[in-house]
């Protein structure tokens, strides 16, 4: 065997394992940052809003508005200021210290009492109007238990005239941790895979050790592989990392099978480091590969994966790019395995796609590789 | 002093046309950015579209076609199958190709015609948690709508209690308003963030900042050189990102250019600083990389920019005053949606030149530090 010879790939990644050994930022990346990533996802990334402050302005005296008021000061989910007049109110709002207003006007008990129809007022901040909608979901419910209650107190029948009964599959408290966690492990293999490698071959170019290596016989197949293996290494560390701390942290349930996760899993972090590699070899300086990296490889699988946002409600030419990024198939497999189950028909659509994928970056790096000397 | 402007201005100089003179650094800095803005601001949304659902109708009533009606004629809705039995509605979600099972019971006329509760039961996918809630949201809302237009067809008593709702500063409650003007921000600080964590750190690996070191260079000197360019390219690209929020994205911009401008130099000095830090105490490119993103992913997740931080646990709130990213994101919202002035931006400019103010001399410090 001329062209491949494990004695020369086996040198060549002793270089490669001492360079990451002896550089404590690529172990940073690979072993702490995962962690890190998970503790912050777990902890600090929730849509479920808690403790809303509202602004109430109730001008009423009457039981039936302080009862409203009690349930308010009673709820978990709201921290309620009471206010005299709507201008405080509004400055507050404007100040962004209050998240809603809820005005109930003087003559509300009257009407109620009367049989006539009794408006609650609600102005809700809409900045972060994903927000405000769940505020004001928060607010129709807190109203519609205060009516069901006044309702049994007075005697008098309240019924809503439909109710919807929600039921959420595969996750039933709607817990975004359970749907963040699966995602998170294609954007922490997405680092390692992507960024960790962006820089290997462009430094070797701007370092002037391309050279060197050109002219010994080590073949372009022994530097890809040498370049590749200590990686994948490193990325199945904190793929394993993540899962652990997922499963038994924070409760994840892992409900498909841990070999067809790790088998799959294997796949996507090849798919990045082809990406990582071929950006790396085409490049040649470290600047534009870090950049590249960066634009290529972190920034679409934060915005283009179905992680935070739903790619399904994206004008079509969006969905068209997602259909290259491959952490949109990884999100897709990790987020089935973990709450569905091994669903096949799922999973081998998605998985053909990142071996497709796979093969494609690793040749494409392997070509950009090439022997060749800058002209 | 004129001799201190003059090594200042070269070096400078120098920084400018390292960037400038190689020609794929200098598309990389502007282009991506510009088209990364568009792709993100389209794809960043918390609203939901053509959400695929099956349909189980077990009542078979006009009333529930009515009902149905108003799901399918919804643009967040589109139905793809209907269903005979409640057997099928797990196959279908398991396989993703259908996100929400609608079954309309079939007592559902029977109940509204008494006078009781009528129930109509919803079935989610749980994958993503996020959509899921949305989705459930836009069902709530559209029963409740056809609730009310009972009422008011007479067939059922009114509820008495009517919330009237109205929404503030954004009266659609469009998500893209809220994402796009904040996106900017984000954007032009991972190209800042890259840029200045390499600056150094590049001269370190070809050993030309211990030539820099040697030479009459002083390290404060040495720190406003590499630093005037990067924020120079950072707030080139926020303001170029910001005129296509307005322009393109059709972002209302309720308060005065004096606070954007304000706001986006002090986010893009405190950014440097903390790159410059992070180059200062690199020795290799790699390591400069790493340890940007070691800041910009936190930073990212803990900004308020897609999740609220009012969400987090308090200890995590308090953290995140050391955030630069917090005060941009929520300056920039304000500029744009609240309509801010330069005199109340105020509170979100003053700690980012505090931030700046540790950061910058802690690099300059680090210059010499980490000098083998």
């Amino acid at each position: 065997m001329a062209g491949f010879s494990y004695m020369r790939l086996r040198g060549f990644l002793r270089k490669e394992v001492l360079q990451i050994m002896r550089d404590p930022s690529s172990l940073l990346l690979g072993l702490v940052m995962p962690v890190i990533l998970l503790l912050l996802f777990g902890y600090g990334v929730s849509l479920e809003p808690r403790n809303v402050p509202v602004a109430l302005v109730v001008n009423d005296t009457g039981p039936a508005a302080r009862e409203l008021q009690g349930r308010f000061a009673l709820s978990r989910y709201f921290l309620p200021v009471t206010l005299k007049t709507i201008p405080e109110a509004v400055a507050q709002m404007q100040a962004g210290k209050v998240d809603g207003i809820l005005h109930v006007r003087s003559d509300f008990s009257t009407l109620l009492e009367t049989g006539r129809e009794a408006p609650i007022q609600l102005i809700l901040n809409g900045i972060d109007s994903n927000r405000a909608r769940i505020v004001e979901g928060y607010i129709q419910n807190t109203i519609g238990l205060w009516a069901e209650r006044a309702a049994l107190v007075s005697g008098k029948p309240y019924s809503p005239v439909m109710v919807v009964e929600p039921r959420i599959w595969f996750n039933a408290a709607a817990n975004s941790t359970y749907s963040l966690v699966p995602g998170l492990l294609t954007l922490i293999m997405t680092l390692i895979g992507t960024l960790l490698t962006a820089l290997v071959i462009a430094r070797e170019w701007e370092r002037g050790t391309m050279e060197a290596l050109l002219s010994t016989p080590v073949r372009s197949n022994e530097i890809l592989l040498g370049k590749l293996l200590p990686y994948y290494v490193l990325g199945m560390i904190g793929m394993f990392f993540s899962i652990v701390l997922g499963v038994f942290l924070f409760q994840v349930p892992l409900r498909g099978s841990l070999f067809v996760l790790i088998c799959l899993g294997s796949l996507f972090l090849m798919a990045s480091l082809g990406l990582g590699l071929f950006i790396s070899a085409a490049a040649r300086v470290q600047f534009v590969a870090a950049m590249a990296s960066v634009l290529a490889g972190f920034l679409p699988a934060f915005f283009l994966s179905g992680l935070m946002f739903d790619l399904k409600s994206t004008p079509m030419a969006i969905q068209v790019v997602s259909k290259i990024i491959p952490a949109k198939y990884f999100v897709t497999i990790s987020q089935t395995l973990f709450l569905a189950g091994t669903v096949w028909s799922v999973l081998l659509p998605a998985s053909l796609v990142l071996l497709l994928m796979s093969i494609v970056l690793l040749g494409v790096a392997r070509k950009k590789l090439g022997r060749r000397l800058p002209q | 002093m004129s001799s201190v402007l003059f090594r200042v201005i070269t070096l400078i100089k120098k920084e400018f046309l390292m960037i400038l003179l190689d020609p794929k650094s200098r598309i990389v800095l502007i282009i991506p950015p510009i088209i990364q803005f568009f792709v993100f601001s389209y794809s960043a949304t918390f609203d939901l579209q053509n959400v695929e659902f099956a349909l189980l109708d077990e009542s078979r009533t006009e009333l529930s076609r009515s009902l149905v009606s108003h799901f399918s004629g919804s643009k967040h809705f589109e139905l793809v199958r209907v269903l005979d039995s409640s057997v099928q509605a797990a196959e279908l979600i398991n396989t993703e190709q259908v996100r929400l099972v609608i079954h309309i019971p079939r007592d559902f006329a029977d109940k509204i015609a008494e006078r009781e509760p009528a129930t109509v039961q919803v079935v989610a996918d749980g994958r993503n948690s996020n959509v899921a809630s949305i989705a459930l949201g836009y069902v709530e809302e559209i029963v409740q709508q056809f609730g009310e237009s009972l009422h008011r067809g007479n067939l059922v008593e009114s509820s008495q209690v009517a919330l009237i709702q109205r929404s503030w500063f954004n009266r659609n409650m469009e998500t893209r308003w809220f994402i796009v003007s904040a996106l900017g921000g984000i954007i032009s600080m991972v190209i800042v963030m890259i840029l200045s964590s390499l600056s150094v750190a590049r001269e370190r690996e070809f050993g030309t900042f211990d030539q820099l070191l040697v030479s009459p260079f002083q390290p404060a000197e040495i720190l406003i050189g590499k630093a005037l360019p990067c924020v120079f390219f950072g707030f080139l690209d926020a303001v170029l990102l910001s005129i296509a929020a307005v322009y393109w994205f059709g972002v209302p911009f309720r308060g005065t250019v004096a606070a954007l401008v304000l706001v986006l130099l002090a986010f893009m000095i405190a950014i440097v600083g903390v790159g410059l830090f992070v180059s200062a105490i690199s020795v290799t490119m790699q390591q400069g990389l790493l340890g940007a993103f070691v800041f910009i992913m936190p930073a990212v997740l803990l900004g308020g920019f897609t999740t609220p931080i009012s969400n987090m646990p308090m200890w995590l709130q308090r953290a995140t005053v050391i955030n630069p990213l917090k005060y941009v994101v929520q300056g920039l919202r304000d500029v744009f949606l609240t309509g801010t002035d330069s005199f109340a931006m105020w509170h979100h400019v003053w700690p980012l030149l505090l931030i700046s103010v540790v950061t910058m001399p802690a690099a300059a410090v680090m210059f010499r530090y980490r000098t083998q």
